[in-house]
């Protein structure tokens, strides 16, 4: 278990390296920060020195090496638009992020899983053909159209809802809330519902099929048979049943949702993450651009290294050395 | 009973009290937010232009544009000719309460023109200031320099104190990865005093109680939010999420227009839409470069269609010009907006004239985040260009992108919008894009011409202290710009401000700066 856990962990930090080598491949391409930074009536030399000063001239393998070695510190430079430390920036920014996340795979699971349900057990009914056919809808809409649909209904035709930002929030410690708000959980409703969207179609599909497949299965024909009311035996005893698979892929979600949630942060001006990388982006803020990509890849890394652990921990077959061992065996 | 009463009675009087201090609270949609606290952060038009409502400068623009007295009140030239002296206004406090000095402009100035500071081209002929007395001071040229004035405008005067007390006497340096204290705090003399900041969320003002000019506002509260979508941006206007917005979008206006709660405010900008021709001597494509030839510059400026371009593509709101400055610009004159008149025979003639082979390549540069409809105007321009035998490559990237090809020469034709900003004079667009690169001079000059004839006459206007004198030469550059056709002059492009009907009076500036101390909203 040992060998296999330094395996994984060996694994996960060559992942981390390439992405990094990856982001500073593509960063040559972004332009030039200098040219972002300094007014018109700079100078050449003005530039040239600004240049020089951030580093910019060095070779690409020198700007790399500093990057992963600063980077291993946890010190990932100052934002050249900003002018603040990069991880204060997103640590200010995680929380409106991360709440975003949260209250959409929270939508996505309560919304989801009965209509998953429905849709398994009255498969034949109107009402289920339609959720199908809204759910081809859901996973092809992209989220911004989504968002501006729901601005347009919601916030300029019936003014119920804030369009954008976050609403009041309240600072606990280094982490800041609107949760604990009324204006911050309205302005939470519409890019939630934005973002969840695609996922509630995926988990009500997910839930569909694997509730197809329970409700054939033996112990649900007994179960009835025992005389058990048909709805306990849906709703308790076979969906009990399909949730493993959709705890595991909502997991694997966060880390996709985390990445799509820039577009719905850039329609609703979402004070977080995405919206700190799109703005990076157009500023050819490196530092900023740098440490997001690492930050995401770094999660989506943990989760599927920790799936990868638990799985290997559940069923002893997927560890490596118990495989060879196995090999040698038989 | 009695403390009922007495409940009733507090609650009325609260009422009341509330009811008179109704707030007038100003929420500012704009579609990006500002770099930082500190107006010398980054050389950022608007960052200065936000900032400008907490920090003032010596002299300011009037609502017409016309320079007058802020911190300094008077001023004038000494005998040597390049030191000024500036007598200081008396009785002006810093938002700390601490009072306006000669010291704090010096250790303002020396700030600004720090090596590490972006704005240090702001104040391109400063050499160095010295304090008279509590209210004197001296700032010494490094010639004689007809436009300081235009240039202290956008220099924002610091409290030394402050700067010493939070050891931000420096500009911040990113190159030496520390933050500054003005980054996130700001102390001025300004009409606004900075409450709260969060970045990308909201910055909110409040009105300085203590401001020593007279207010020609009524407002009490600033809230400046960024909504950097165009959609959310409308939305949240027709919605009175947002009072005001500075940045309405062009395919969006008749939808504000026609609603009830909303009124645009429209206007043509003082930017200068240009595209400038390279003067090396191959193109991209390794071939010689025809476009050293005056003949093949104007034939294909009579190529371009410019009324089209109006109509059509800038849907009849922008202002055709002939001359490379607005005629708001001082050193414009009417004779220099003459038109050539398109006439794509006479361009096709002049192509053969000059022995331009049929189905010459070259890349035209063009920006997607740039001007205004900057990619359809390209794209109509190089349609233009294809019917009079060439094949011009259209080129459009995002600014980070394009830029460093345009200035290291790595690409043909370009767009360039200038608006002679922050300096008001058709002095910056000579001696920034016309002049020959060399030294201070040329920065934008990335076609490389070089016309010494030119060079003299903007050189003479630089150290000309006649206004009238100076602004003939500053005219006959610009004519020697228009006959040689270094540029070709497209047009100054539309601004559209828009306000929500609580809004009762904003000025909309050419320079598409809002100045909200002049704003008026209904009680």
């Amino acid at each position: 278990m040992i060998a296999f856990l330094i395996k994984r962990a060996a694994n996960a930090a060559f992942v981390m390296l390439a992405v990094a080598l990856l982001a500073f491949l593509i960063f040559r391409f972004f332009g030039d920060p200098v040219e972002m930074m300094v007014n018109e009536q700079a100078t050449q030399s003005d530039r040239a020195e600004l240049r020089e000063r951030l580093g910019l001239n060095d070779s690409f393998v020198t700007q790399y090496t500093r990057f992963v070695g600063n980077a291993v510190q946890g010190d990932f430079g100052m934002s050249y638009r900003n002018q603040q430390d990069v991880m204060v920036l997103i640590k200010e920014r995680f929380p409106a992020t991360f709440e975003l996340v949260l209250v959409a795979t929270i939508l996505s699971l309560i919304i989801g899983i009965p209509l998953g349900v429905i849709t398994a057990v009255h498969r034949e009914s109107k009402l289920a053909n339609l959720l199908q056919l809204g759910s081809i809808v859901g996973v092809s809409l992209p989220s911004f159209v989504v968002g501006i649909m729901l601005i347009l209904a919601f916030s300029v035709s019936l003014g119920w809802l804030p369009a954008f930002g976050r609403g009041d929030t309240v600072q606990i410690g280094w982490w800041s809330t609107g949760l604990l708000t009324p204006s911050g959980r309205r302005a939470l409703v519409l890019p939630a519902i934005s973002l969840s969207t695609f996922q509630i179609t995926l988990v009500m599909r997910l839930v569909r099929a694997e509730m197809l497949e329970t409700l054939r299965a033996d112990y649900i024909k007994f179960a009835r048979a025992r005389g058990i009311p048909t709805d306990r035996v849906q709703w308790r005893h076979a969906l009990r049943n399909c949730l493993m698979p959709v705890i595991t892929l909502t997991g694997m979600q966060i880390g996709n949702l985390i990445a799509f949630a820039l577009v719905t942060e850039t329609v609703f001006q979402w004070p977080g993450m995405g919206l700190l990388f799109i703005q990076a982006v157009t500023f050819v803020d490196i530092p900023v651009m740098a440490a997001y990509l690492m930050l995401v890849s770094f999660i989506f890394v943990a989760l599927n290294t920790l799936v990868d652990i638990t799985y290997a921990w559940v069923d002893p077959r997927l560890r490596d050395d118990a495989a060879r061992a196995g090999g040698a065996n038989g | 009973m009695q403390l009922r009463h007495l409940l009733l009675a507090t609650a009325a009087l609260v009422g009341l009290a509330g009811g008179a201090q109704a707030e007038n609270v100003l929420k500012w949609g704009a579609n990006r937010d500002i770099g930082s606290l500190d107006p010398y952060s980054y050389g950022d038009s608007f960052t200065i232009n936000v900032l400008n409502h907490v920090y003032e400068g010596l002299v300011r623009y009037d609502r017409d544009l016309k320079i007058e007295p802020a911190l300094a009140t008077s001023w004038e030239i000494l005998a040597d000719g390049i030191t000024w002296r500036f007598h200081l206004r008396e009785g002006v406090t810093f938002h700390d309460g601490a009072p306006f000095t000669a010291d704090d402009v010096v250790a303002s100035l020396t700030r600004v023109s720090d090596d590490a500071s972006p704005l240090k081209g702001n104040l391109p002929a400063y050499v160095s200031s010295a304090v008279v007395d509590d209210h004197t001071v001296d700032i010494t040229l490094n010639g004689t320099y007809p436009l300081l004035l235009n240039d202290l405008t956008n220099i924002h005067i610091f409290d030394k104190e402050w700067m010493v007390a939070h050891d931000a006497l420096k500009p911040t340096d990113i190159g030496a990865g520390t933050e500054g204290y003005a980054t996130y705090n700001a102390n001025g003399t300004g009409p606004f005093i900075v409450e709260s900041r969060q970045p990308d969320a909201k910055t909110v003002f409040v009105v300085n109680p203590t401001w020593w000019d007279t207010p020609q506002h009524n407002i009490d509260r600033i809230e400046l939010t960024p909504v950097t979508s165009a959609a959310t941006r409308v939305a949240a206007l027709l919605s009175d999420e947002i009072n005001f917005t500075n940045d309405a979008p062009v395919q969006d206006l008749p939808r504000l227009a026609a609603a009830p709660n909303v009124q645009v405010l429209e206007g043509v900008d003082l930017r200068t839409v240009m595209i400038g021709f390279p003067f090396r001597d191959t193109l991209t494509t390794g071939q010689p470069n025809p476009f050293t030839d005056l003949k093949v510059r104007e034939a294909l400026y009579k190529a371009i269609n410019l009324d089209l371009i109006q109509q059509k593509v800038m849907r009849g709101k922008s202002r055709t010009a002939g001359a490379t400055v607005a005629p708001e610009i001082p050193g414009y004159a009417p004779e220099l907006d003459a038109l050539p008149g398109f006439d794509p025979d006479a361009a096709k003639q002049l192509l053969t004239d000059a022995g331009v082979p049929e189905g010459l390549e070259f890349e035209f540069n063009c920006l997607s985040d740039g001007l205004v409809n900057e990619e359809q105007f390209c794209q109509a321009i190089a349609s233009m260009w294809s019917r009079i035998g060439l094949k011009p490559k259209l080129d459009v990237g995002p600014r980070a992108v394009q830029t460093p090809k345009r200035t290291n020469g790595k690409t043909d034709l370009y767009t360039l919008g200038w608006a002679t900003l922050p300096m008001l004079d058709a002095y910056s667009p000579l001696l920034q894009i016309f002049h020959t690169k060399e030294g201070n001079s040329g920065v934008f000059n990335w076609g490389g011409w070089s016309f010494p004839e030119l060079d003299q006459m903007i050189d003479a206007a630089g150290s000309e202290m006649d206004v009238d004198t100076r602004l003939a030469l500053e005219t006959k550059a610009l004519q020697v710009v228009k006959d040689q056709v270094i540029m070709i002059p497209l047009h100054q492009q539309p601004m559209a401000w828009a306000v929500t009907n609580n809004v009762t009076d904003l000025p909309l500036f050419p320079d598409n700066k809002p100045r909200l101390w002049f704003a008026q909203m209904a009680d």
